[in-house]
């Protein structure tokens, strides 16, 4: 996929004297889902945020089908900004409650299409409504009269009627329960073969494991691994990235078995699998600007006396697959690696 | 053996304009001492509310009716000084935002101190000191400085280890803890995780673990409910829950929860519908519009609870063992 639809370079937001993204690169291509991960407090929102202009960023560009959105003039930032849509997190608090929902989705439209007739607009509408699966007869209701999942698909409805080229996601489905987030993820995957591009910020590695094509992981503003995505959940080599895989809490085998039917791996041992050792001793704590080196050794179990003093380099380990890490020329198997 | 919590057919309703809905509907469950028993349920499944009620914390519009008996002592007929003297201190609860549990303009020293001496009648001196020794072990770094600290001063996993810490401090009989790490970063969440199964050991106490995430209650749980729409639809042991799920329900759960391991998949599986309104269905199953295992038994006659005190199930047809 060489066709580039986005293009983040060197971006960095400042709040106040706190970096919160420090120096963001990557590309995303057309058509592409693409996972952002990472804890509460690194910087993920901020991110989309600033690719949006939603807030300013410092420095660094954001490069939409080949046009700087950080230093391009309002009307034209606006005129951009019908390709390039958000959903976020809290269904309900992004919907006006005194609007019809058929006028929340029909909003972007009139600012948009003023041309286009009622008429037109309203078919418009059923249509995405029943896209997104729910019926167009719901259009004269509020927002109060919907579920969790409903609100969000509604959300999503508003943010693709402008048939947008890259929709980002941010936590869209941590709200909602596990038999709806379901729903929701799959909608995406519909719209994913629709030729959409996604950005899908999340903390649920789970969902991002099957929705995305390639996952980056972000720790304290900055991205500490870019892979595809079967390769970072089967070989990670940045020990963030390792930690945060081995936190989540495992189902039993027998009931992961017994999931996709098309495993065909009898249900066996049924053994309650303890959630993963904690490999990341510590919390994020704030990060102290004048301090050298690789934000996250202190809670690494592999620091070394360089990542005290040389911040390490986004470097390629294998064909498209980056890490930000002094130990991962190593050997791309770090479980081999010796804690110090 | 007296069980530490028994729950007899409890009712919790709640009283609005147009009338009353409930929201816990004949529930009966036995938790016994040092057990830990997992409840699972999506929201508003009824799952908190039962805790509540044991706790006297439910809200004025809410009408009560059944049993709650903690020791072998009647909850629901205690009046607030009795409870007072029960809650907190034998019976403890651990919420899930620990920022709204802590109070905001009290030192941490202060919130931890003022329950030993409410309810053991200790000096504030010795209270102190010892809720520093408790903070330490609940591995909280510097125990003796964030005892001197506001709640606003410590991260979201540190507060929880706070509240784990305030849970104990009296030796408690049962810990109630709702979704205890719903609001944290999955790594802190492991840490707490950890946590909870080390105290559980330290101190032996009985512990429920509320949560919407059967994976978080998988590596704790000696035994799984199942909660849907105000009824408890499945009683198991964890192990033979995950590995024979008797409800179409917790079936279905379970297969709707993604994994980071095993094949990826082209779809996600998906529980179609909704769970029915409050009152919706009350003589019928409320599982049975959703459910594809559902005949017409189960639209005219709501399945109790029942089989082994290993696997209960309330189905007319459940999945075999």
């Amino acid at each position: 996929m060489n066709n580039t639809l986005l293009r983040v370079r060197d971006l960095r937001v400042d709040f106040g004297a706190h970096a919160v993204v420090r120096g963001v690169n990557f590309d995303l291509s057309a058509g592409e889902t693409v996972g952002l991960v990472g804890e509460s407090g690194s910087g993920k929102s901020t991110l989309a945020r600033a690719i949006l202009r939603l807030l300013q960023a410092a420095q660094g560009s954001v490069e939409f089908l080949g046009l700087d959105l950080l230093k391009c003039p309002p009307a034209a930032l606006r005129a951009q900004r019908r390709g390039l849509q958000i959903v976020f997190q809290d269904p309900l608090a992004s919907l006006d409650p005194r609007m019809t929902v058929g006028e929340t989705i029909a909003e972007p439209l009139k600012v948009f299409e003023p041309g286009l007739s009622a008429g037109a607009r309203r078919q418009k509408v059923g249509d995405m409504l029943q896209r997104v699966g729910l019926s167009s007869e719901m259009s004269g209701r509020y927002p109060h009269e919907f579920s969790g999942g409903q609100c969000q698909r509604i959300g999503i409805a508003r943010a693709m009627i402008l048939s947008p080229k890259l929709l980002i996601c941010d936590e869209i489905v941590s709200s909602l329960d596990v038999s709806i987030q379901g729903q929701i993820v799959n909608l995406l995957l519909d719209l994913q073969d629709a030729g959409m591009a996604v950005l899908f910020i999340s903390h649920n590695l789970a969902v991002v494991r099957h929705l995305c094509h390639r996952v980056l992981v972000m720790y304290l503003g900055k991205l500490v691994e870019i892979a595809p995505c079967d390769a970072l959940f089967a070989s990670p080599v940045h020990p963030y990235t390792r930690a945060l895989l081995a936190a989540v809490p495992h189902m039993p085998r027998a009931a992961v078995a017994a999931a996709p039917a098309a495993s065909g791996e009898p249900a066996a041992s049924g053994e309650v699998d303890a959630p993963g050792d904690v490999d990341a001793p510590g919390e994020v704590a704030a990060l102290d600007l004048t301090a050298s080196g690789c934000a996250f050794r202190a809670r690494c179990l592999y620091a070394l006396p360089v990542c005290e003093t040389r911040d390490p380099p986004l470097l390629e380990v294998a064909p498209g697959h980056w890490a930000a890490c002094h130990r991962s020329h190593e050997t791309l198997n770090p479980l081999s690696w010796e804690p110090v | 053996m007296t069980a530490t919590l028994s729950v007899d057919r409890l009712r919790v309703g709640f009283s609005h304009r147009t009338g009353s809905i409930d929201a816990v509907d004949r529930v009966s469950l036995e938790i016994a001492p040092s057990e830990c028993v997992g409840i699972v349920g999506e929201s508003g499944s009824g799952k908190t509310q039962i805790f509540m009620a044991a706790m006297g914390l439910l809200p004025r519009n809410a009408q009560v009716s059944g049993s709650v008996r903690f020791e072998g002592n009647e909850l629901l007929a205690l009046d607030a000084p009795a409870l007072n003297r029960v809650r907190g201190s034998k019976l403890t609860m651990i919420f899930q935002d620990p920022m709204t549990s802590l109070t905001p303009h009290l030192k941490i020293g202060t919130q931890l101190a003022e329950v030993m001496v409410a309810h053991l009648g200790v000096s504030w001196k010795d209270a102190r000191s010892f809720a520093g020794r408790m903070l330490e072990r609940v591995h909280v770094p510097e125990p003796q400085r964030r005892l001197n600290q506001y709640p606003h001063e410590l991260s979201g996993g540190m507060r929880q280890r706070v509240m784990i810490a305030m849970s104990l401090l009296c030796e408690p009989s049962l810990v109630i803890a709702d979704e205890p790490t719903t609001a944290l970063d999955v790594t802190i969440q492991a840490q707490i995780i950890e946590l909870l199964r080390a105290v559980r050991g330290e101190f032996g106490m009985a512990l429920v673990l509320i949560s919407h995430d059967l994976a978080v209650v998988a590596g704790l749980a000696d035994r799984i409910l199942v909660m849907y729409a105000g009824n408890v639809v499945e009683n198991s042991i964890a192990a033979e829950l995950f590995r024979h799920p008797r409800h179409p329900y917790t079936a279905e759960l379970l297969k709707c929860m993604p994994s980071v391991s095993g094949p990826r998949l082209a779809r996600l599986p998906t529980l179609a519908g909704q769970p029915p309104r409050p009152g919706e269905l009350l003589e019928a199953c409320p599982f049975a519009p959703r459910c594809s295992r559902a005949a017409d038994r189960c639209r005219i006659e709501r399945p109790q609870l029942s089989g082994s005190p290993a696997s209960q199930v309330a189905c007319h047809f459940p999945l075999s063992a």
